[in-house]
Formats: structure tokens, C-alpha cells, sequence
């Protein structure tokens, strides 16, 4: 057991603080502006260009084929300079790798994992939350495409993306699960219509509705074989719920750096539960990060871990909100006055957590019968 | 880096385990077979666990903060009724003053914070040994001197008691005589006592992630077999959340523990005891919530005195005073970290 950097791990370290100190963008905190996310696909290429990003992906693809570990010290060091986190999008390369074709993956990964191509995920609709299976926007063959109809909702970035990972019904005459089929498609064509989502905080830039009506997708396009559909959205889901694919121990971290500057620079202004809710999101996003160097040395010998992700996934919520609450707590009266006030809107954000990538009910659901081993009823 | 565990320590934890499963209670019955105990301290003693902090002959320990804390998770998840983390933390404050360790204790302050600071002559305080060994009746007392601290010895009088069912606590008397540790020591600095302070938190966070794992096992497996409505209770999701909770608090305190017990040797002083109050304040706050979840799963009998669970919730309750609650961190926590001194003299 080690959590010191190795030489080479050192090495990176040095060089990547270097980059980070000439190269932050100084964007503003992610879940409060809407520049943020309107600038989120440069600090995605400059990252990628400037050799730290897909750290520990196939080189085929354009990474860099380092060891999984490598990661924290991405986080690690973009927290530190309040640098924006690296790109969410390591589940989608997952569900890629994983259920593609040599061709799906020599077309898509290089362009997604160089932020040239911007995908965003058509897998929620207003009546599909929790019941996934049950969504309803179907693809039907023609010839050698298939002709997309339905509504999809919570599509982060839609409006900026070029293609949609997509999850649609091609069959109809078998049970729900087993119906479904995935597709990259392209959001540049007639027959999308985008409607963006105005949340809590006031962001719009994040989460979009889509509308496909009789869009196109070439046959070749499907991920996966026809009905493996469920399938290959498990795979994105249980990675979409780990904090080590997602990098969100870096944005936990700035903003608990920045409160504590907040707080040491007038220390007499904060009573002591202000200052206990400060102390105790530096404890939960320390278990955090932790946590995370577990799970990806854990990955070092390949270990998939599945239902674990829910595990990840409440911890990381349970994170998410007690920065929210730290940050709120801090910010006292001025986050009631002021409706600009960043600490206002990062908590509010922050109430997402327990919602968007599955409830903290479903993670629950799978961690006490997946895990726990608890009978159904 | 690389957080798993060497082939040792995998091998190490396996050991460990066994041992605890074969020789801890099974039963809140099982607490009051002498024959068990015997042979669960002889097997302990014998694994040459209680030495892992002791000196190797050159002033390093035997074995790491890691290796101790192994040991320490894998009998507190049977609620092992056998001292250990006690005679870790005596041999580890033993070896660093390089003195002769022989068996015995350390006296802790009132608030059990911290270890007791003596005189030449006596004690100034009441104090208290805890998780002594029932053959030990010998404590070392700090004593501040011009050039750093040094160690005395103080007698423990007290009988033992706690809420601890598993663990001893003893009481040391207000104004004990203190005789003079025999062989010639070396004088403890400020950084040895802050390394020691990060071994008691190390091995007090992997104690509670231990009672995690353990009372999460046993309430798992009573959620599966106790049926109301003709159905397993742990069929309804009001009770697989709770435990999905709890199981969850659990892998995150293993986490945050896993790095403390590292730390301790691998850190600076100042780091490591920080490294070990983020744990512990962790690991306190998530077993308190854990063995509560325990009790109220298992219903009524839960409130018994024959369910294991108080069990469980009586050793978290001493682990977490042990070396101080999560406010005890958050407080220091928040004065390192924020500068703030409010509930600080």
C-alpha cells in the first residue's frame, strides 16, 4: 500500500502543474455560469493538446495509455490551481470500448476523446427517469437506416453537440429490456429540434430537451448489436456513477480551497457551525479523493466494479451537498439578498447530484440487492 | 501509487480475520466464556500482534501503521474481546522513548484525548488505561522536562469497567506516585508524540471501520432470515435503503482509514495527524450512524441484551472518544485549517 507518487508519477506531476500554471482558462466555478459550460469544449481541446487528457486510454484512440492511478494526480493538481476538471465523459468511452465495433471505436473514440467531436447522451425522456427501460423514442429500419422519433430530456450539452449517444426501441414485440438498440447520431440534421432547460440556479447551458422527428441514422451507426441496447446503457450508467471516471473530486476540492481562503481571511466574521461546515466538506471530499485512489488502483489489475459504482455514486452525492451546504453556510444572509450569489447557486446545483446519473433511491435499490445481496419482492 | 495490498498485507488481513471469526463472540453469551478469551489472547499474542509496534532493534517498528490497523479492522469487526490497539499505541510510545516495554498500558487524560501528562513524583490527574490487558498493572505517564517529555510509570488501582463490553478501561488515581522507567530513555520530541497521536487515530478509525463491517454483517444477514408480512424485512426497500446506507458509510470510512494508518509513517508528524483526524472524524460520524441503523433494523430484540448490536455500538462508542469524536477533529480541523480559535484555550 503507497499513496506516494512514483518517479514517473512525480515526473508527470511536475509537468502537468507547469502546463496548468501557464494554461488555466480561470474559468468560473462549473455548475454556477453558463461561460463555464459555453467554454467547456476549449478547455477540453487544450487539455487533450496539451497531452493530459484520456490519460489512461488506448493510444489507438489518442491516449496515453498510463496507468489508472494517473488520474488522481489530474484531479489533483487541477483542484489545487483551481483549474476547471477534466471532461465527464469516460463512461461514454467505456460504453464504446466496451460494446463497439473496431470500426465504431476507430470512427468515434478520437474525435471524443479530443474533444473535435462533442457528444452528448439521449438516454432520459419525460416518462423514462427511473424506469429507463420503459423509454419510448423509437428507431425504425429503412433501408439501411433507421428513422428516429421521440423526446429526450436531461441531454447535458445538447445544443453544443455533434453527435448523440442514443438509446432508442427497435423492437417492439419483446419485453422492455430486450427491445432496445444504441446509436451515434449525428445532431448535425434536419428533424432535431433542441429546447433548453432553464434550472434551479438559472443555468441553460447544461441540460437540454431534444426532439427527433424523423431524424436519420445509418444502420452502421448502431453500437452494439440490435436489442443489446440495455446492455450497453448499464455499462455508461454504473461508469457514469464513479468519481474517478468523472474527475469531480477536482471541482469538490477548488471549491472547498476557495472557502477556506474565504474563511482565513477573516476568521473572526464566522461563527464556529459556519466554520465546522467548512471543516467537515474538507473531510468529505478528502474521503473522497481517497476513495478514489482506491478504486483506481483497485482498476490497476483491471478490476470492474460494477454495481460499486453506486457506492461511488452516493458517496460522491453525499460529497456534492455537504460542499453545497459549506458553501451556503459561509455565504449566510448574502446568499438570501443576492440572487447572483455564487454560493447560492453552486448549492442549489448541488441538489442534482442526488437525481442526474440515477436517484440516490435506485443507487441504493442496486447496492442492497446487487451488493448487499437482499431478496426482491 | 498503488493503495492495494501487498501480498503480505492481503495475507496479513486474511490471517486476521480467520482468527477473529474462530475466537470472537459469537453471541452476547459467548462474552462470558473464559475458556474463548484465553485462547483468543494466546492466539493473539502468539501472532506476535500486539508487538507490531514495538522496536525491531534498530528504532524502527516491527511493522507499519498498516499492518497494525489491519489487525486492529479485522478484530473489531468480530467485537474481539481482546486488548490490542492498547498495546500498539504502549509499544509504539515505548519504542520512540526507547525504553525496555514491558506490558504495560498508557494512562489517558479525562477526555481520553490524549495521554496523561505526570510530574516527577505523581500524577496530576485522574486518568484512565484503556484496552489494557487484564494481567497489566503498570501505565506510562508523560512527564514534561527540559529537553522534550519523558516516560514514567504510574500503577493502575481502578477495577474494570466502560460501556466497552470487549475492551478494558481502568481507572488511575488523582495524585498516583510515579515510579522512575528503569532502563535509560531517550527523550520523546514534540514530532514523536505527534506520530504517536497519528498511530491512536489511525488504529481508532480502522477499530470503527472494523465495527462497520461486522455489524453491518450480521444485520445483513438478519434483514434476510427475519420475516414479517411473510416476506424477508429486508425484501421492503424502507429497510434496504438503511442498509445500502450503511454499507455505503462503510466503504467510504474504509477509504479515509486505509490512508491514516499509512500515513503514520509515511507522512510528516503534522500531515499524518491530520491525515488522521480527517479519518476519524469520518469514521465516527459514519459508525455512530452505522451501528444506530444496526440496532433499529434488528426491531425490538435489537434493544435487547442479547443482540450482538450494543455490542457494536458500545465498542464505537469507546473507539470514538478514544483519541477524541469527530468534533474533537473538526474542531482542530478548523483551527489548522481555517485559523479560526473559537472553542480552542
Amino acid at each position: 500500500m503507497d499513496f506516494r507518487d512514483s518517479p514517473a508519477e512525480a515526473e508527470f506531476r511536475a509537468r502537468l502543474h507547469a502546463w496548468i500554471a501557464e494554461n488555466n482558462p480561470g474559468l468560473p466555478t462549473s455548475s454556477t455560469a453558463d461561460e463555464y459550460w459555453a467554454r467547456q469544449a476549449e478547455w477540453h481541446t487544450a487539455l487533450y493538446d496539451g497531452g493530459f487528457f484520456g490519460l489512461s486510454w488506448p493510444k489507438r484512440f489518442g491516449g496515453h495509455e498510463l496507468p489508472t492511478v494517473f488520474d488522481v494526480i489530474l484531479d489533483e493538481e487541477l483542484a489545487s490551481a483551481g483549474a476547471p476538471p477534466r471532461p465527464s465523459l469516460g463512461y461514454l468511452v467505456q460504453g464504446i470500448s466496451t460494446h463497439g465495433s473496431d470500426a465504431i471505436k476507430d470512427r468515434f473514440l478520437p474525435g471524443l476523446i479530443s474533444g473535435r467531436d462533442r457528444w452528448c447522451q439521449g438516454f432520459s425522456e419525460p416518462d423514462a427517469g427511473s424506469d429507463l427501460a420503459s423509454l419510448r423514442t423509437t428507431a425504425t429500419r429503412d433501408g439501411d437506416e433507421y428513422v428516429i422519433d421521440g423526446h429526450k430530456i436531461w441531454t447535458s450539452y445538447s445544443d453544443v453537440a455533434d453527435w448523440c449517444f442514443l438509446l432508442a426501441r427497435t423492437e417492439h414485440d419483446v419485453p422492455k429490456h430486450k427491445g432496445l438498440s444504441a446509436f451515434a447520431v449525428s445532431m448535425h440534421q434536419p428533424g432535431i429540434e433542441q429546447r433548453p432547460l432553464r434550472m434551479i440556479n438559472g443555468i441553460t447551458k447544461e441540460f437540454g430537451q431534444v426532439l427527433f422527428d424523423g431524424a436519420r441514422v445509418p444502420a452502421e451507426n448502431m453500437i452494439g448489436a440490435p436489442g443489446e441496447g440495455w446492455r450497453v446503457a448499464m455499462t455508461i450508467v454504473s461508469h457514469e456513477r464513479e468519481p474517478g471516471e468523472l474527475g469531480y473530486v477536482a471541482r469538490y476540492a477548488k471549491t472547498v480551497n476557495q472557502l477556506e481562503r474565504t474563511v482565513r481571511a477573516g476568521p473572526g466574521a464566522y461563527r464556529a457551525d459556519q466554520m465546522d461546515a467548512v471543516a467537515w466538506a474538507h473531510v468529505q471530499t478528502e474521503m473522497l479523493r481517497l476513495h478514489v485512489c482506491r478504486r483506481l488502483s483497485e482498476r490497476l489489475e483491471g478490476t470492474d466494479h460494477g454495481p460499486g459504482g453506486s457506492v461511488d455514486k452516493l458517496l460522491m452525492t453525499w460529497v456534492e451537498q455537504s460542499v453545497g451546504a459549506a458553501d451556503l453556510a459561509i455565504s449566510g444572509p448574502n446568499a438570501a439578498v443576492d440572487a447572483d450569489d455564487v454560493a447560492l447557486k453552486v448549492y442549489l446545483y448541488s441538489r442534482a447530484q442526488s437525481v442526474m446519473g440515477g436517484t440516490s433511491q435506485i443507487q441504493k435499490n442496486i447496492v442492497a440487492t446487487r451488493i448487499l445481496g437482499l431478496p426482491t419482492t | 501509487m498503488d493503495t492495494r495490498d501487498t501480498a503480505e498485507q492481503a495475507e496479513l488481513r486474511r490471517a486476521a480475520r480467520q482468527l477473529a471469526r474462530e475466537l470472537g463472540p459469537a453471541t452476547v453469551a459467548d462474552l462470558d466464556d473464559a475458556t474463548r478469551t484465553k485462547r483468543l489472547a494466546a492466539a493473539v499474542r502468539d501472532a506476535g500482534w500486539l508487538e507490531l509496534r514495538d522496536d525491531d532493534g534498530s528504532g524502527s517498528p516491527i511493522a507499519g501503521g498498516v499492518e497494525a490497523a489491519i489487525v486492529v479492522e479485522a478484530l473489531g469487526a468480530t467485537v474481539a474481546d481482546v486488548a490490542c490497539s492498547g498495546p500498539l499505541l504502549a509499544g509504539d510510545l515505548a519504542r520512540r522513548a526507547r525504553v525496555e516495554h514491558d506490558n504495560a498500558a498508557v494512562v489517558f487524560a479525562p477526555t481520553l484525548v490524549d495521554a496523561a501528562r505526570g510530574t516527577d513524583a505523581h500524577t496530576n490527574e485522574e486518568g484512565y488505561a484503556v484496552d489494557c490487558g487484564g494481567d497489566v498493572d503498570l501505565a506510562y505517564v508523560v512527564v514534561p522536562d527540559g529537553k522534550g517529555y519523558r516516560l514514567a510509570l504510574a500503577r493502575i488501582d481502578g477495577a474494570p469497567g466502560g460501556a466497552d463490553l470487549t475492551r478494558v478501561v481502568r481507572r488511575t488515581s488523582v495524585g498516583a506516585e510515579l515510579a522512575a522507567v528503569p532502563a535509560q530513555q531517550r527523550h520523546l520530541t514534540p514530532d514523536d508524540l505527534a506520530r504517536w497521536h497519528a498511530l491512536g487515530l489511525a488504529l481508532t478509525s480502522a477499530d470503527l471501520v472494523g465495527v462497520m463491517r461486522g455489524v453491518l454483517d450480521i444485520t445483513v444477514a438478519y434483514a434476510a432470515e427475519r420475516r414479517q408480512y411473510g416476506v424477508p424485512i429486508g425484501s421492503f426497500q424502507a429497510v434496504q435503503h438503511l442498509l445500502a446506507e450503511a454499507h455505503t458509510l462503510m466503504e467510504g470510512s474504509s477509504s479515509v482509514a486505509l490512508h491514516a494508518s499509512w500515513a503514520v509513517d509515511n507522512l510528516g508528524p503534522e500531515a499524518a495527524v491530520e491525515a488522521g483526524r480527517v479519518a476519524k472524524a469520518y469514521c465516527a460520524r459514519a459508525a455512530r450512524t452505522v451501528c444506530e441503523t444496526a440496532i433499529q433494523v434488528h426491531g425490538g430484540i435489537g434493544n435487547t441484551w442479547e443482540c450482538l448490536a450494543h455490542v457494536y455500538l458500545r465498542r464505537a462508542l469507546l473507539s470514538t472518544q478514544w483519541f477524541g469524536d469527530d468534533g474533537e477533529q473538526l474542531l482542530h480541523l478548523r483551527r489548522d485549517r481555517l485559523g479560526g480559535t473559537d472553542g480552542l484555550s
